[in-house]
């Protein structure tokens, strides 16, 4: 084991930087809490993002990962518990307070529009200018050139800058916005179901790019709910469920198999097998579910009726 | 191991660039269809009238032109922008109303009723815009509004201030004949009289145009004709961008209207209802989507062109002038057609 990998693995453990005794974390979040009037869409929930780390955030439709990505992206503020940006604690009134701090977000819907070439997108917003005054114009070909290599660095292969967004396939454009994040500075990159709407193919060649962005050195916050997706490149994981954290491992400490059962929910698929045997469900599918049920039993050790 | 894997196909890149001939990329803009249609219309109108191609004839087809290819490029780029304006056909007549009836009732120097002209012009595509953007409204419903608001203040206000249906003649007035040459004067070009219409008209595209393509305010005018809410994620101030157009048509309506008003002395206050569709029209065959986020100004140039040509041309093809509208509207269906299809091809490609 060289010096790196010691110094990782002291870092997924959430100890302090060996040299300077200091907490090293990118962004952490303790105990945070939030609630809408009486309905408590988050509680209790702690989680690490480091520089060059991926951590995942799992949990089901409802679990309140939407909460805790618009808590970090500054769409909303936490009622309870700490957020911490290199050790300060921070309550981002806007997004553009988080943006500020390096924090930046992918939405599903990506903020793109969708007729205009890809270097008007990629800059669109921040636009590069030469001159002065009224006769202030953009640097159209260093914003093509620039395009075209943060691109190819991200491991992007474009065949032109200068076609549509539209043309390109969900994961490319999946990966145009990741690109125009890095390029603008984020240090953290909070990606929201980047890979929900897409085939097999198309998740993995986004998963990929989010490798590609912890490599450049960004902390990663890759939230899903396909533990598929998050085990081959997640750091952490963070299960989340009906607003509280059922789970926080670093990937040392768990197998697919667990976390596919952990988020499966043992006793809901015994329930499910239950009430499809009840109503008459065919017999095919009511066994497939409890050889589902056993398999989550074997690897959780608990025994679901 | 993943990572490797991506990097080798880069090399691959270029030859698929090589794929699509510059002639693929010249179908991929899009005033292409309306450049066809004109050649077309052009040399259609070339062979049935040997009068058309004459130097003078062409300059009164360009004049033609420009009338409605002034207001035309402040309408594409609202097209472009994703919002239209049903006003800007009376705003151009209250624009000259408004200079005239101020200049004659108070007696002042006509530039000063220019000047204000200019204020309430771009008041009005400020107020367009400024209530939309407060009210979500759709721009139809909004300009709508606007539109015959204007037509009825057009009408109430010159005859209560200048006692009849057209405002009252300004031509002894001080500074008419400055205004006059600045607005409404001819260049001598090699014998053939050209409108100065013609020159700003060139001039407001060539700008236009600059803007659409090379600055930052043009890439947020296709940002938030394309998808509002994505370009207000990234930073573009949607709200300004939006008013800031309507403002460029309530520009572009004070320099016709103030053509308007000198070419003669006098304004029809009931003129203008109609023309806010010749504009569009313009605009639409010249490659403006009417649901925004695509589109030239030198579309809407050409498409104005088309117009002019379609104008002078049945005159000087001395056919019956009654069947010019139905020519538009055919025109119109054709155009939008052929754009409609290059603009499939080239999306496949």
């Amino acid at each position: 084991m060289n010096a790196n990998e010691i110094n990782q693995q002291t870092l997924l453990q959430n100890e302090t930087d060996p040299l300077t005794h200091t907490a090293v974390h990118l962004l952490s979040m303790e105990g945070i809490g939030k609630h809408y009037g009486n309905i408590i869409a988050l509680s209790d929930v702690t989680m690490a993002v480091d520089n060059g780390r991926v951590t995942c955030v799992l949990g089901d439709n409802g679990a309140g990962k939407s909460t805790l990505i618009k808590i970090i992206a500054g769409l909303h503020q936490h009622d309870a518990g700490a957020l911490k940006v290199m050790g300060e604690e921070r309550k981002f009134s806007s997004p553009r307070d988080a943006l500020a701090v390096g924090i930046a977000t992918v939405y599903q819907d990506l903020a793109v529009v969708p007729l205009m070439p890809i270097w008007r997108n990629f800059f669109l917003g921040s636009e590069l200018t030469s001159g002065f005054g009224p006769f202030k114009s953009m640097d159209v070909e260093k914003m093509k050139d620039i395009t075209l290599k943060e691109l190819a660095a991200m491991g992007i292969d474009l065949r032109d800058v200068d076609q549509p967004i539209g043309q390109l396939s969900g994961g490319e454009r999946q990966c145009v916005a990741i690109a125009r994040a890095v390029y603008f500075g984020a240090k953290v990159l909070i990606l929201d179901e980047p890979t929900a709407a897409l085939g097999v193919k198309q998740s993995g060649v986004v998963l990929r790019y989010i490798l590609q962005a912890r490599d450049r050195g960004l902390g990663v916050i890759f939230i899903t709910h396909n533990p598929h997706h998050a085990f081959p490149v997640g750091d952490r994981f963070l299960l989340l469920k009906r607003g509280k954290s059922i789970g926080y491992y670093d990937k040392k400490d768990i197998t697919l198999d667990e976390l596919t059962a952990q988020m499966a929910g043992g006793a809901e698929l015994a329930e499910l097998a239950h009430e499809l045997e009840q109503l008459g469900g065919h017999s095919d599918v009511v066994k497939e579910v409890q050889g589902e049920v056993a398999d989550v039993s074997q690897t959780t050790g608990k025994t679901y009726e | 191991m993943t990572i490797t894997q991506t990097k080798t196909t880069s090399a691959a890149a270029d030859e698929r660039v090589g794929k699509r001939s510059p002639f693929q990329k010249l179908l991929g803009r899009p005033e292409i269809g309306a450049l066809v249609g004109a050649i077309v219309l052009f040399v259609f109108f070339a062979l049935v009238s040997p009068t058309f191609t004459q130097p003078n004839a062409f300059a009164t087809v360009l004049y033609g032109s420009s009338t409605i290819g002034i207001m035309a490029v402040g309408v594409s780029l609202l097209m472009i922008g994703g919002e239209f304006d049903l006003s800007a056909g009376v705003a151009v007549i209250s624009s000259a109303l408004t200079a005239s009836l101020f200049s004659w009732y108070f007696t002042t120097n006509v530039w000063v009723g220019v000047g204000l002209a200019l204020v309430v012009s771009l008041s009005i595509g400020f107020i367009n815009g400024w209530i939309l953007m407060k009210t979500k409204l759709p721009s139809f419903i909004v300009t709508l509004a606007t539109f015959l608001m204007l037509t009825g203040l057009n009408l109430g206000l010159t005859r209560l201030i200048g006692g009849g249906v057209s405002s009252p003649s300004i031509s002894n007035m001080d500074g008419f004949k400055s205004a006059q040459a600045v607005f409404a004067s001819s260049v001598n070009i090699g014998g053939v009289e050209v409108k100065i219409t013609v020159f700003i008209w060139f001039a407001l595209v060539a700008v236009a145009t600059w803007v659409l393509m090379r600055t930052r305010v043009g890439n947020w005018i296709f940002a938030v004709g394309g998808d509002a809410n994505a370009a207000r994620a990234v930073g573009v101030p949607v709200k300004a961008t939006k008013i800031g157009l309507f403002m460029a048509v309530g520009f572009c309506a004070w320099i016709l209207g103030m053509h308007n008003l000198f070419a003669f002395d006098a304004v029809q206050s009931g003129e203008g209802v109609g023309n806010e569709f010749l504009y569009i029209i313009a605009a639409v065959i010249g490659g403006c989507l009417l649901t925004g986020g695509y589109g030239s100004a030198i579309g809407g140039a050409i498409g104005a062109f088309i117009f002019g040509m379609a104008n002078k041309g049945i005159v000087y093809a001395q056919w019956n002038p009654d069947w010019f509208k139905f020519f538009l509207g055919l025109m119109l269906l054709l155009a939008t057609i052929v754009n409609l299809i290059v603009k499939r091809r080239a999306e496949l490609k």
